[in-house]
């Protein structure tokens, strides 16, 4: 077991590195591989007022004409240990954690993540708490009454619902439980310290839009599971030997059947931070995804890519975390 | 599946007179398994109802823009200055016999035209990056799975990083740090051009996937042994063997990759960093609808309503085409 756990932190760490260097090389190879000169690149970070002068300053703060692997030890030395950004005559010490500063407000872009996270999370979880329990439950019962109204229903329905964007279902969600009916007040985030109850329910329409999407995805999932999984020798022998129905069910039929569901919940963890993208653009909630869209428009390049890391990062914890629960439950894994 | 030696479906092979003496010549006829996937295939009612829908749509996103007109021209005579919001038609749309579908705001535009116009964008886009994507995940898959070893644990590996990212997040970054001209492009082309390239480039791996789980199995069969003993080299066998046979699942999950590929591709839009406006695109509509929609709901419905029922379609079609060509798969 504590072999496994070293071997998966190992690779983590090794993912960690590689996907550092391609995020970083997306944001300083490519533009100069399309052809655009360090010329351009400061010209950007200008903006209207572009002198010769003013480009040379630019470049040598940005450090614009170092190469790729210095300015990435540069960055990755800021996570650190810290660095030092020289701005003109003037020096600013950067403490670790550090990953630069905003090309347009200079505010550090680790206070930024910071103070964005507990956005993006809020959707996040709760709308992954809801569809899990939305989706499976939904799926098991579709499984055990196949063919019966409420399956075809629900079969229905989740078609519909893998279907139907985001960013639609949003709108028309705002539309008519905000405007025509006004049964609950338009979104927007409330610190849940303040007051849970408002938190809860500002993030409900934005929660069930993410939820569901993948609550449709997931109870199609569960019910191709089930199916195939009630029809093993093994259910018959549970039921020959006189189980009751309940224990049949959920000890021997659903416990084989969540296994797959479980490794694609972790990576769907990692894929709802895009999802989340989508839902707070649709809600206009300031969350890391605007963030991060607001860092792609305004050619503020630092912080776009502090959010890419970030989510790098992220997503290879949850995947470390699954990998080792996952162990835990089944002792099959370790060996593989 | 294609089975290695084809039956032709002629009656006078399969007829010894004395075992037919009195049973109806059609009863036996033989069909290869592509006629029996078709056959199942007509049976499924929804499934056929998916494909008609999606032959219409493709048919007015070809024909369509010469009919509907242009989808920028401004008509400002319909808005009402003062609530902005299109002065007549039912709940304020606009809609009317010029315009079918009501006009957009702030400008007045044909809505009917830019829904059409969009539609060309939309499949366009999904259509090429799911070629791209198919190139490229059945190439890897195959390779992978054929040589095994170290080509598919790093292979495999790839994939498994590519799935497991927000690919969103990246085609984001990827779309937003690529200039305005390169590559002797400029402007929509380009646009249109790197959409491609970023959604088929993240969409490969799901194929990919697929195809390699389905070549470890393949080439324990006979007939790769038998190639493999007269002689034949591995892109040989790679091309000529094993890809006949995996036409099934490369259909199956290129169809069932499309309408991922529209909604990948309208987020893009809706998002604000795929097709730049004044193009028209679905997602683009909703990012312009989403400010003004409680004065004119109709300007989000429609652009949603399209992106639904292409994708439904596609998804309808892609699920009727995976019972009828997997003859394990049950309902």
């Amino acid at each position: 077991m504590i072999r496994y756990i070293i071997r998966r932190l190992l690779v983590a760490v090794l993912l960690l590195a590689i996907i550092s260097l391609v995020t970083f090389g997306i944001f300083f190879l490519l533009p100069k591989l399309a052809g655009q000169s360090t010329d351009d690149l400061a010209a950007r970070y200008l903006g209207r007022e572009v002198t010769p002068e003013g480009l040379a300053g630019v470049k040598a703060k940005l450090g614009l004409d170092d190469s790729f692997l210095v300015r990435y030890w540069h960055f990755i030395e800021g996570i650190f240990v810290g660095t030092d950004y020289k701005f003109g005559t003037s020096v600013t010490h950067c403490p670790a954690p550090c990953m630069g500063f905003s090309y347009r407000t200079n505010e550090p872009v680790f206070d930024l993540l910071l103070d964005r996270a507990p956005i993006t999370f809020s959707i996040a979880i709760g709308a992954a708490v809801l569809w899990l329990l939305a989706g499976v439950t939904i799926g098991v019962v579709s499984a055990l009454r196949r063919g019966s109204a409420f399956d075809r229903g629900a079969m229905s329905m989740a078609l519909a619902g893998v279907s139907l964007p985001m960013f639609f279902t949003g709108l028309v969600s705002i539309f008519l439980f905000c405007r025509q009916f006004k049964i609950l007040p338009t979104p927007r985030y409330e610190a849940f310290l303040g007051n849970p109850a408002t938190w809860a329910q500002n993030l409900i329409l934005p929660w069930v839009t993410l939820a569901f999407l993948y609550a449709a995805m997931y109870a199609r999932l569960t019910r191709a599971g089930m199916l195939e999984t009630m029809g093993e020798d093994y259910i018959r022998t549970a039921r020959a030997k006189g189980l009751p129905e309940r224990d049949v069910i959920v000890r021997h039929g659903l416990r084989s059947a969540l296994t797959p569901i479980i490794t694609i919940f972790g990576l769907d963890i990692g894929l709802l931070l895009g999802g989340a993208v989508i839902t707070e653009t649709t809600f206009s909630f300031a969350g890391l995804g605007q963030l991060m869209l607001q860092g792609i428009t305004r050619s503020d390049l630092p912080v776009a890519l502090g959010v890419t890391m970030a989510t790098g990062l992220f997503v290879i914890v949850a995947n470390l975390v699954v990998d080792i629960l996952y162990a835990v439950a089944d002792p099959r894994v370790r060996l593989a | 599946m294609t089975a290695p030696i084809e039956v032709s479906g002629s009656e006078t092979e399969a007829q010894p007179d004395a075992v037919l003496a009195g049973v109806d010549r059609k009863a036996i006829q033989g069909r290869s398994l592509g006629q029996i996937a078709w056959l199942r295939l007509k049976r499924d009612k929804v499934a056929i109802g998916g494909g008609i829908v999606v032959m219409l749509l493709i048919l007015m996103a070809v024909v369509g823009p010469f009919l509907v007109g242009d989808p920028n021209q401004p008509h400002n005579d319909l808005i009402d200055p003062m609530l902005s919001r299109p002065k007549t038609g039912i709940m304020h749309s606009g809609i009317s016999s010029h315009h079918w579908l009501g006009v957009d705001l702030p400008a007045g535009r044909d809505m009917l035209s830019r829904i059409v116009n969009g539609a060309k964008y939309s499949l366009i886009i999904s259509f090429l990056a799911t070629i791209l994507a198919v190139v490229l995940g059945v190439f890897f898959g195959v390779v992978a799975g054929y040589f095994g070893g170290w080509v598919d644990t790093l292979i495999a590996r790839t994939m498994d990083i590519f799935l497991a990212f927000p690919l969103l997040l990246f085609a984001i970054a990827l779309v937003g740090v690529f200039p305005d001209s390169a590559f002797g492009l400029s402007g929509n082309g380009l646009r249109v051009a790197f959409l491609i390239f970023v959604i088929g480039f993240f969409s490969w791996p799901y194929i990919g996937r697929i195809i390699r789980g389905q070549t470890l199995s393949l080439r324990e069969r006979e007939f790769v042994d038998a190639a493999r003993s007269m002689g034949a080299r591995a892109p040989y066998i790679l091309f000529r063997e094993l890809l006949p046979n995996l036409w099934a699942p490369i259909l199956v999950y290129a169809t069932l990759m499309i309408p991922t590929n529209i909604i990948f591709e309208a987020s893009l839009s809706f998002l604000g960093v795929g097709i730049k406006a004044p193009t028209p695109s679905w997602g683009g509509m909703l990012n312009e609808a989403k400010e003004v929609y409680e004065v004119a709901p109709h300007f989000m419905f429609f652009p949603g309503m399209a992106i639904f029922i292409t994708v439904l379609a596609f998804n309808l079609f892609g699920d009727g085409l995976r019972d009828a060509l997997d003859p394990r798969s049950s309902r």
